[in-house]
């Protein structure tokens, strides 16, 4: 049985289609919740912000026009909200943030390297990551996004959006150094 | 992806591994990388390390659940606190023909134009009578009958009068389509208070000296 394509479905959501909206919502919104949640790093903040994705969905799909797919066109969406929420988050809960992060140093890479998961190291590590190296290496691995769709979301050229995969990679490659693993590059 | 790059062509192609592993490469730039893994041992342990990384990112992924219910139902009470569209039966109209057309095979769509176009001469064809016959006129003087008060006229566009000379037209003449077409013929409003004779006659006479106009008579 053949799918309703997203294009179609933001067509009937340009017209008021509320079941459309909940087949979109139904369909892309688990991925574009874990694209938030990995840069504002609170489960509540992020839900609150697919809801606010999904609505700006809402109100301008019928300025939608379909040069780029519809999940680059979400993730766009979700990347600006994302990165407005951190602009505004209070400083209180940077605090917080920064205390997560030192307990996170305390009990990993080196507890895991023990349990010598080197899989599990290299998930801590892509948690250390800044948010510009995370968001780039998500992208292109976890959502599947080619360099010119990837330069579309974070609104850099194709060129930058391989130097910056390459400098996501070697600090990934520094931080497994770190915790104990040597890949042997770069 | 583009290959316009000043990266030499191995670094190119190293660079080129982590989409190459999630399989979003173009198929020229795909067949580049290919090639040269079977050429180079070096760069394929490199290709293992991009390929440890795909799969730990995916599952880093995975392992971050997905949102309550909650969020489903904050979006559409904000949903249901917006306004309703006023466009909504002629967008969804149109994408519900552009589901339809995408649809259609190649060749259904070869028969589906060739019976659009002889609908197309056949209209042509009434309404070049319509306009040629003007013994017909009277026919449609009872038409559209409306209860509505004011002064008020049947008119018949020329066949090459665009939307903008009858927009144009209306506006000029200060009326407006209160019913049609039927047969070609459009009721329109001069006036929302009834006219005197003689003014109505000179607002038809005018019109009728209108290039854009077929045909236009005065009615009760």
């Amino acid at each position: 049985m053949q799918q309703t394509s997203d294009e179609v479905l933001i067509q009937r959501i340009a017209g008021g289609d509320r079941l459309a909206m909940q087949v979109l919502y139904a369909r892309h919104h688990v991925r574009v919740y874990r694209f938030v949640l990995r840069l504002v790093r609170n489960e509540a903040t992020a839900e609150d912000l697919i809801s606010e994705v999904f609505l700006d969905v809402w109100r301008q799909a019928g300025r939608f026009e379909g040069r780029s797919a519809v999940t680059t066109w979400l993730l766009a969406i979700a990347r600006f909200k994302a990165l407005s929420a951190l602009r505004g988050r209070k400083e209180a809960e940077l605090d917080d943030e920064v205390a997560e992060a030192v307990e996170d140093t305390s009990d990993d890479p080196e507890v895991a390297m023990q349990k010598k998961d080197t899989g599990e190291i290299l998930r801590k590590c892509l948690t250390k990551l800044s948010a510009e190296h995370k968001e780039i290496i998500d992208l292109v691995y976890y959502h599947e996004k080619s360099v010119e769709e990837v330069a579309e979301i974070v609104g850099i050229p194709e060129n930058t959006v391989k130097t910056r995969m390459f400098y996501a990679r070697k600090k990934l490659a520094e931080e497994l150094k770190a915790a104990g693993i040597e890949r042997g590059w770069p | 992806m583009n290959t316009n790059t000043k990266l030499p062509e191995r670094d190119e192609i190293e660079a080129m591994l982590p989409w190459f592993a999630a399989g979003t490469l173009s198929r020229k730039d795909a067949a580049r990388v290919e090639a040269a893994l079977k050429s180079d041992a070096d760069l394929s342990q490199r290709f293992e390390l991009v390929r440890e990384e795909l799969g730990e990112t995916i599952r880093l992924n995975e392992d971050l659940g997905a949102p309550s219910a909650r969020a489903l139902k904050s979006l559409f009470e904000k949903i249901d606190a917006e306004a309703p569209r006023r466009s909504a039966v002629s967008f969804n109209l149109a994408g519900r023909i552009s589901e339809f057309v995408a649809s259609l095979s190649p060749r259904t769509l070869a028969y589906a134009g060739a019976v659009a176009m002889l609908a197309i001469v056949l209209q042509a064809g009434i309404i070049t009578s319509l306009v040629s016959d003007r013994g017909g006129d009277a026919n449609y003087k009872t038409v559209s009958v409306d209860p509505g008060q004011g002064a008020f006229a049947l008119v018949r566009f020329a066949p090459t009068a665009t939307a903008a000379d009858i927009t144009k037209f209306l506006e000029d003449n200060k009326a407006v389509v209160v019913d049609g077409p039927k047969a070609g013929m459009y009721r329109i409003r001069l006036a929302v208070t009834g006219m005197p004779k003689e003014e109505l006659a000179r607002i038809i006479k005018q019109m009728q000296e209108n290039k854009n106009v077929g045909f236009v008579a005065p009615i009760q």
